[in-house]
């Protein structure tokens, strides 16, 4: 891992923001969240699994590693995360809490 | 978006369809207090066989398992179907948000604050002008005074964020920036819709729809204003105003959903490829008579030839086809244009070229128009002087020595 900014983030704990909902396509997921009412799209598979397994796992690093991405992938895959945060898509966990759907 | 993406890509994803719609338009009912002149349904009159409520129950159950995750109401004015409130809490309390189109007649106090306290209701209240005279003209006398107080109501009732759509007419394209300042006045998020030819919209396409120097108005105002104005992606034709490799693009799909990630619902269950296709070549089935509304949309012959690839025709070797992509579907079909080449609208001046040669408007197929003239119903039509005339027509029976001399 070269990129200082992707550690920290590959030690925090993210989950699926409770209000949204994906739903499989055969290029990965359409992830819609019910609050913003924004729709967005998890472009691979992969991603998908990865996204899907970060509730499970304690931190990114372990999700990224269950869903089977390569290292080197770790850049590009914690930008498409930050991505999906910024619309609120995912979240760090301890700010997940109190909100029900 | 994300930018993690290998294989096809995602457009190459949507031309093949996916396994359910992203975007359902779902008309609850034709009958509307208001009889628009360019009113892409053709509304006025309820149709009898109108899905009841169980049977729309039974729609959002579908819409439930196939994972749709809001669907856009509209009509007619769908607020005036007695169930409207009901159907409207049925669909959020399984899982379908809903986005509903009204000309605000319904939207008093009460149910601006009922609106206020459901989570996951969008409003779109219709405005065609921003002001009384150029909305009214359109949508009748008394419409702008309606609908600005349904987004008043709203606004008073902390509904936050209701829409104001605005079908973008030559009347209107010079009132882009009030009609972004009245959102903006009322907490609202201003949205952008094309003029179609469809329904009773043919009857006034050729007056209403924008000039060509109006779409430049339109894409740069729009290019201004990026993503803080919605569009429903209606204007990708425009796109075609920037370079030709696609950088100009406005923000959305760009491409022609229709029975790939958009369709219709009509009030009698019949599933359109697009809400601006509301014509007997666009049906691709009835959610009654075909065995739901999954069904229809994965295994329609119709669906399956628009998934297929098209050909461009006479667009294939214009430099910005990546651009536009041909345009609307429904406008070319509704001018008579084929389906295979440019758009009526193309900002490259081949859809004008298009228009001058010889073409049959198909007739409509579906209206629900009421059959005689209504109070205030807009009439576009106008009585005008010949301005190649100066004088009256010489009678032949004029008996004035000066008959025939012009003063």
């Amino acid at each position: 891992m070269a990129c200082a900014a992707c550690t920290e983030v590959l030690d925090e704990s993210w989950g699926l923001t409770p209000s949204v909902e994906l739903r499989p396509e055969p290029f990965g997921a359409l992830a819609y969240h019910f609050g913003n009412r924004r729709l967005t799209f998890l472009k691979t598979r992969q991603l998908v699994a990865v996204v899907r397994g970060l509730d499970e796992a304690p931190d990114v690093r372990s999700a990224l590693a269950a869903g089977g991405v390569a290292e080197r992938e770790w850049p590009a895959y914690v930008a498409a995360l930050r991505n999906l945060a910024a619309t609120d898509m995912i979240r760090p966990i301890a700010a997940a809490a109190g909100e029900g759907r | 978006m994300t930018t993690v993406a290998h294989g096809p890509t995602l457009l190459e994803h949507f031309e093949h369809g996916l396994d359910a719609p992203i975007c359902l338009t779902w008309e609850l009912t034709y009958a509307c207090n208001l009889t628009c002149a360019h009113c892409l349904s053709s509304s006025g009159r309820r149709d009898p066989r109108e899905l009841t409520t169980e049977q729309c129950e039974e729609v959002i159950d579908e819409l439930q398992r196939m994972q749709v995750f809001y669907v856009n109401i509209g009509g007619g004015e769908p607020t005036i179907r007695p169930d409207f409130w009901h159907l409207l809490r049925y669909a959020v309390d399984h899982q379908v948000g809903v986005k509903f189109s009204t000309n605000g007649v319904r939207i008093d106090r009460e149910k601006a604050e009922l609106l206020a306290s459901t989570d996951y209701v969008d409003v779109q209240v219709s405005l065609d002008g921003a002001t009384a005279e150029v909305n009214d003209r359109v949508r009748g006398p008394g419409s702008y005074a309606t609908a600005l107080r349904a987004l008043g109501h709203l606004r008073d009732a902390g509904f936050r964020d209701a829409k104001i759509s605005v079908v973008c007419t030559r009347e209107n394209v010079d009132q882009l920036d009030q009609l972004k300042a009245l959102a903006d006045e009322y907490g609202a998020t201003l949205r952008l819709t094309r003029l179609r030819p469809s329904g009773r919209g043919v009857d006034v396409w050729d007056d209403l729809h924008p000039r060509p120097e109006q779409q430049r108005t339109i894409y740069d105002w729009l290019v201004a204003h990026g993503e803080g104005v919605l569009t429903g992606d209606s204007f990708f034709h425009l796109s075609a105003f920037g370079p030709a490799d696609g950088s100009g693009a406005l923000p959305g799909l760009n491409l022609c959903g229709a029975g790939r990630v958009v369709c219709l619902i009509d009030p009698v269950g019949d599933v359109y490829a697009c809400p601006f296709a509301i014509h007997d070549s666009f049906l691709a089935g009835n959610v009654l008579d075909d065995g739901g509304f999954a069904k229809v949309w994965r295994e329609s012959a119709l669906f399956a030839e628009l998934r297929s690839p098209q050909t461009s025709g006479a667009c294939t070797s214009c430099q910005h086809f990546d651009s536009c992509r041909g345009g609307c579907m429904a406008a070319k079909f509704f001018t008579g244009l084929p389906l295979d080449g440019p758009d009526p609208e193309c900002v490259q001046g081949y859809g004008e070229s298009a228009l001058s040669t010889e073409r049959t408007v198909p007739l409509p197929s579906v209206d629900h128009s009421r059959p005689t003239a209504v109070r205030q119903q807009p009439v576009l039509l106008q009585l005008t002087r010949r301005t190649d005339l100066v004088a009256p027509p010489l009678s032949a029976c004029a008996e004035s020595p000066l008959a025939g001399f012009r003063g």
